[in-house]
C-alpha cells in the first residue's frame, strides 16, 4: 500500500470513527477539549504507523484503544503530579485505585452512551448558539475548521476562536461529561435538536451568501440526526426532527432550477423529489407516532411536511389537514413565523382572503419587521386577489429585505410579473 | 454523495438456498452499524434470478426472457444504499461487510457511485421541467382566480 493510499483510507476511517474516539477519550478525561487532542494524537499515530504496517483489521478499535491509552497515561501523569504536590494521602490513593479499573472497563461498554454524552455536552446551554453549532460539527461531524468556515461563510480564524472558546467555557464551567438527569433531559435534548435543526436550516435556506442551498450542511445534520435517533430511540421528538429533515431534504434537488434559480415548493416537479428520503421521513414520523405521545413542535412540523410529501400534486395537498396542524403548532409553539405559515395553509384551504386576514394582523409585528417572507407571502395573497399594485410593492419590499441574492432575483421577477399582468390580465405567471 | 454497495450473486444464491442464520445475524449487525453511523439509506436482498425476468430492447422491439440466467457472477444478489462523504468512505464500509456468502465462500461487493442531479449538465433538464413548472403555475393561477 502506498503512503497516499494509506492516507486516503485513514481519512475515510477518521470520518467514520472520530466522534467515537473523541467520545471515548472524553469519558476518561472528562474534558472534550483534551479528548479531541488525544484523538488527534491517535490519528497522528495512525498516519505514522499504518503506511508501514498496513491498516489494522479493526481500525476503529485501534484508534480508540490508542486514544484511550494516552488518556489513561495522561490521567496517571496528572495523578502523579498531584501526588507530588499534595503528598498524597490515603484518601487520594483510594480514589485512584477506584478510578483506574473503571477506566479499563470503559472500552467494553457501549460507545453509543459516550456519543450521546458528547452530543449533550457539545450542545450545552452554557455555550452560545454559534459555539454549539461549531463544536457539534467539529466533534461529532468531524468537519475541519476550514469546512465549517466555508459552510457558514465566516472567516476560518473566527470558527477556530469559537471552538477554542467553547472548549474553554465547558472546562471552566466544569460541565460534566454525562447525559443529563431526568429532570433536565427534555430541555437539554431540545437544545441538541435545535442545534441539529439550525445546522440543517443553514444548509436548506442559507441566511446569507449566493447559494440557494448548501447540501453539505443538510447532509451533516441529517447524519447526526439519524445517529441520535439510534442513541435515543424512545424520544418521539428526535424521530420528529429526523422525519422533518428527511422530508425537507427530499426536495433539495427539486428546489433549484437548471441555472441555480430557486423553485418554490408548490412549483416543484414532484417526480424529482427524492422518494428514498420521503419514505425514510414518513417511517421516522411513524416511529414518533408509535411512541404514543402527542407530537412536539418537530413532530408537528414533520406531519406538516408529510402532507406535502404524500400529495402527488400541489392540487392534491390536504390543505385543511395542514391548516389544522398549523393550528396545533400555533398553540404549542406560538410564533409570528408559525402564524405566517398558518396563514398560507389557510389561504390554500379556504382561499387567499382567509390567509390575508391572518397576515394583515402580522404586519405590525415587530419581530417580523425585517423578515422578507412576510411581504413575500402578503404579496402572493394580494396577487391572487388581483390587487396587483399592492402585491408588486410587497414583492419589492421583500426583495429589499432578503440577504440571499437568488431569492432577491426571484422576488423581483414576481414584482415585475405583477406590473406586466396588471396591463395584461390573461398572464399566467403567479 | 451516495454509493450503492452491490453484492454479486454466486451459484449458491442463484440456487435459491437461504443464507445461514449466522450469516443473517452478521449481516444484521453490519446493517445496524451503518444505521448507527447515520449512513444507511436503504438495503435489500434479491431473490434468485429464476424468480425474475429480463426485458431486452433491440431494434425497437421488446423481448421478455424469464430467468434463471447463466453467469451468476454478473448478477446482483443484494445492495446497500449509503450516503457518505467520499469514495474511500464507501469502500471502507464495503470492507467492513461480513463475507457475503460466509468466510469459506468467495464473494464480491461492487462499490458504485449514484448519479446526483448536479452530475448532469443543466441543458439535460430544462425543457420537460420548464413545461411542467409552467403547467403547475397555470394550475395555481387558475386556483387563485377561482378558489
Amino acid at each position: 500500500m502506498t503512503s497516499s493510499d494509506a492516507h486516503r483510507v485513514i481519512d475515510a476511517v477518521w470520518r467514520i470513527e472520530s466522534a467515537k474516539v473523541i467520545a471515548r477519550a472524553a469519558r476518561i478525561v472528562g474534558d472534550v477539549g483534551v479528548a479531541e487532542e488525544l484523538a488527534q494524537d491517535a490519528l497522528v499515530a495512525a498516519l505514522e504507523q499504518w503506511p508501514e504496517s498496513g491498516v489494522p483489521d479493526n481500525p476503529g478499535a485501534w484508534l480508540t484503544a490508542t486514544a484511550k491509552h494516552r488518556a489513561i497515561d495522561r490521567l496517571r501523569r496528572n495523578k502523579l503530579f498531584e501526588r507530588k504536590q499534595e503528598q498524597l494521602g490515603q484518601e487520594l490513593r483510594a480514589q485512584e485505585h477506584a478510578a483506574v479499573p473503571d477506566l479499563d472497563a470503559v472500552i467494553d461498554d457501549d460507545v453509543g452512551d459516550d456519543l450521546l454524552r458528547l452530543m449533550f455536552v457539545s450542545c450545552h446551554p452554557v455555550l452560545s448558539p454559534e459555539a454549539r453549532l461549531a463544536l457539534t460539527l467539529r466533534l461529532l461531524g468531524g468537519l475541519t475548521t476550514e469546512e465549517i468556515a466555508r459552510a457558514f461563510l465566516v472567516p476560518e480564524p473566527t470558527v477556530a476562536q469559537r471552538i477554542v472558546r467553547a472548549k474553554r467555557t465547558l472546562a471552566e464551567a466544569r460541565v460534566p461529561f454525562e447525559v443529563p438527569s431526568a429532570a433536565d433531559r427534555a430541555d437539554r435534548l431540545s437544545s441538541v435538536l435545535d442545534v441539529l435543526y439550525l445546522i440543517f436550516n443553514e444548509g436548506y435556506s442559507p441566511t446569507a451568501g449566493e447559494d440557494w442551498v448548501r447540501p453539505v450542511l443538510c447532509e451533516e445534520a441529517l447524519r447526526l440526526g439519524r445517529i441520535l435517533a439510534e442513541l435515543a430511540p424512545k424520544d418521539p421528538e428526535v424521530h420528529g426532527l429526523v422525519a422533518l429533515m428527511e422530508i425537507h431534504a427530499s426536495r433539495l434537488r427539486a428546489r433549484v432550477g437548471p441555472s441555480g434559480e430557486p423553485i418554490l415548493l408548490l412549483e416543484q416537479n414532484r417526480a424529482r423529489w427524492d422518494h428514498v428520503l420521503i419514505r425514510r421521513g414518513l417511517a421516522a414520523l411513524e416511529r414518533a407516532e408509535a411512541l404514543g405521545k402527542a407530537h412536539g413542535p418537530y413532530g408537528l412540523q414533520a406531519a406538516i411536511a408529510a402532507c406535502h410529501a404524500r400529495a402527488t400534486s400541489a392540487q392534491a395537498t390536504d390543505w385543511a389537514r395542514m391548516a389544522a396542524l398549523y393550528d396545533a403548532l400555533a398553540e404549542l409553539a406560538p410564533s409570528p413565523v408559525v402564524e405566517l405559515n398558518r396563514a398560507v395553509a389557510l389561504s390554500m384551504a379556504f382561499g387567499p382572503a382567509a390567509g390575508l386576514e391572518v397576515v394583515d394582523q402580522l404586519v405590525s409585528e415587530p419581530t417580523l419587521k425585517s423578515y422578507h417572507l412576510l411581504p413575500s407571502v402578503r404579496g402572493d395573497l394580494l396577487a391572487k386577489l388581483g390587487r396587483r399594485e399592492e402585491a408588486r410593492a410587497e414583492f419589492e419590499r421583500a426583495a429589499s429585505l432578503t440577504r440571499n441574492r437568488r431569492e432577491r432575483t426571484l422576488l423581483l421577477e414576481r414584482a415585475a410579473a405583477c406590473r406586466a399582468t396588471s396591463s395584461e390580465p390573461t398572464g399566467t405567471r403567479g | 454523495m451516495r454509493f450503492m454497495l452491490m453484492v454479486r450473486a454466486n451459484s449458491e444464491s442463484e440456487s435459491g438456498v437461504l443464507p445461514s442464520a449466522e450469516l443473517i445475524a452478521e449481516m444484521g449487525t453490519y446493517a445496524e452499524e451503518m444505521m448507527k453511523a447515520g449512513v444507511l439509506l436503504a438495503a435489500e436482498g434479491l431473490q434468485a434470478s429464476s424468480k425474475g425476468a429480463r426485458v431486452k430492447f433491440s431494434g425497437g422491439k421488446r423481448t421478455v426472457t424469464d430467468g434463471p440466467f447463466a453467469e451468476a457472477k454478473e448478477l446482483i444478489a443484494g445492495y446497500w444504499l449509503i450516503q457518505v462523504k467520499s469514495k474511500e468512505e464507501a469502500i471502507e464500509w464495503a470492507r467492513r461487510s461480513p463475507a457475503p456468502f460466509g468466510p469459506d465462500t468467495e464473494g464480491e461487493i461492487e462499490v458504485r457511485q449514484v448519479f446526483e442531479v448536479t452530475d448532469f449538465p443543466p441543458e439535460i433538464f430544462p425543457p420537460e421541467d420548464a413545461a411542467r413548472e409552467q403547467e403547475l403555475r397555470d394550475e395555481l393561477q387558475a386556483r387563485a382566480g377561482n378558489p
